[in-house]
């Protein structure tokens, strides 16, 4: 999210330490695992259609944790695939990422796609996303998750599972980082 | 990693890391012409010209397909059929078109150096499909592409060039790209149609060899080229027949090679002429490979070109 050039310019400030983010974290996945209505989760059928979709790169941990989640649970399997939306941006150069790969070897067909990211803001990240997957299949429907709600929605996009709403300004970056020893959440203003 | 050049016209604009970053970026639209869909909505709205002068079965489709899966407006010129024919000059068509608005301009030209002339006057991308006997830059990287998802490591290689050197823009776009990622390159031919050496000068790992046993001896990689009958190559060798018995790869030579020896040809195939076509029958080769990159290659060419004009 931030290149390493213009780091040097940017104040970074934590804004979730390592117990914290836990907490978070655990309560989003609780979020995630309670969504079926009880008496389907008795039989597990909740999850048996479900397919988890990360979106590159923020998402795929998350993504990882929630099939885990789902495997403890319910000793479901679900199929995870990963998607990278870098060719469906509506500004596809104006942020100049190299293109990273779209994972999804199985078929989406009408199944029930779980799409995970880490943080959300205007929305147009989800509607690429959204986009790309409608290239491989016509799923069931979609849910979305995300761990950080920044607010400053662009689209009419609402994720379905929210880890924490924050509020936060146009020129502040939210980078979440739950692959280090220490998990934490930093607020990244650009001055 | 990021390209700021407008245009593509010689491999020798692009550094040896740009070569990875073009070949890294191609491996990742390769995947796009294996899914249901194949297409991708990320040049929507560019208008992309290809200029052909010359006929073209490969390189003219797959930069037709390539902007097709990226969601370009493509808009081909038949030269035969434009007013190319009334006798209006390349500079005149290309102001003209330029009128138009197009974001890139693909050219394929009979003369050597038409690409670098059309990218001095015109604010559109251009990419060179070929021009003249000069050079013939996406190929040379979806050669070095199909060379790379096998042997990995170009740089310990062993090359052999072989044919009709003088006259390929293929061949002097390869040696200038395979020798900066440090292949050894050993180059064979009749010796009219071999290049002056001084043109490689500052590059050592350039070789001529002296016989077809030398050149194919444990090579890696065989890159066969045909005659040029447009460039009028016949009057350079006695005849066809002689060039045949001296020139063509056959099973036999092929042996000598290295045991997992990849044999390249850009196309179009002269069989029994350069080649055998017992080699091609029993997919020796990895031409069809080639095709298949060369779309990747060019997808990646328009994205990563196309990319910087909006910066």
């Amino acid at each position: 999210m931030v290149s390493s050039d213009d780091s040097k310019k940017l104040d970074k400030s934590l804004l979730f330490d390592d117990s914290a983010t836990n907490d978070i974290l655990n309560d989003f996945i609780d979020s995630v695992l309670k969504s079926t209505p009880p008496q389907t989760r008795a039989a597990a059928g909740g999850f048996n259609n479900t397919v988890i979709i990360g979106i590159k790169e923020g998402g795929v941990p998350l993504a990882d944790l929630i099939k885990k989640g789902i495997k403890n649970h319910f000793e479901i399997d679900c199929e995870l695939g990963y998607v990278d939306m870098t060719l469906y941006r509506d500004d596809p150069f104006a942020v100049k990422k190299p293109i990273k790969s779209t994972e999804l070897p199985f078929d989406i067909e009408n199944k029930d796609i779980i799409l995970v990211d880490d943080v959300i803001s205007s929305g147009r990240t989800v509607r690429a996303a959204i986009d790309e997957i409608f290239d491989f299949g016509r799923p069931k429907s979609i849910k979305l998750a995300v761990l950080i709600d920044k607010g400053g929605r662009e689209l009419p996009v609402c994720p379905d599972f929210v880890g924490k709403k924050i509020e936060s300004g146009k020129d502040e970056t939210i980078h979440v980082d739950i692959l280090s020893k220490e998990k934490h959440v930093d607020k990244i203003i650009k001055k | 990693m990021s390209f700021d050049k407008k245009d593509l016209i010689s491999i020798n604009d692009l550094t040896k890391s740009d070569i990875y970053y073009f070949i890294e970026t191609a491996e990742e639209f390769k995947k796009i012409s294996l899914k249901d869909i194949k297409k991708v909505p990320t040049l929507r709205g560019k208008t992309i010209v290809n200029l052909f002068y010359e006929p073209s079965t490969r390189t003219r489709s797959s930069f037709e397909i390539a902007q097709k899966r990226l969601s370009a407006d493509s808009l081909n010129i038949t030269i035969s059929q434009s007013s190319v024919t009334k006798g209006e000059s390349l500079k005149d068509t290309i102001l003209n078109l330029e009128s138009m608005k197009p974001d890139a301009f693909i050219v394929r030209h009979h003369e050597s150096g038409a690409s670098y002339f059309i990218s001095k006057i015109t604010k559109a991308s251009t990419i060179n499909a070929g021009d003249g006997m000069n050079e013939h830059p996406t190929q040379c990287l979806l050669d070095i592409m199909t060379i790379m998802e096998e042997k990995r490591n170009i740089g310990s290689l062993k090359v052999a060039i072989i044919g009709d050197i003088y006259h390929s823009r293929v061949a002097r776009s390869d040696i200038y790209g395979l020798s900066k990622l440090g292949a050894e390159i050993y180059l064979y031919g009749p010796y009219s149609l071999l290049p002056r050496l001084k043109d490689f000068k500052d590059r050592r790992n350039v070789k001529i060899a002296c016989s077809m046993e030398e050149a194919v001896k444990n090579a890696d990689v065989i890159i066969m080229l045909r005659i040029q009958k447009e460039r009028a190559s016949y009057y350079f060798i006695p005849s066809i027949e002689e060039y045949r018995n001296f020139f063509k790869l056959t099973p036999g030579l092929l042996s000598l090679a290295s045991k997992d020896v990849m044999v390249l040809h850009p196309g179009p195939v002269n069989r029994d002429d350069e080649i055998a076509g017992s080699i091609i029958n029993e997919n020796k080769t990895r031409i069809l490979k080639q095709v298949e990159n060369g779309v990747a290659v060019r997808m990646a060419c328009l994205y990563i070109l196309l990319g910087v004009k909006k910066q």
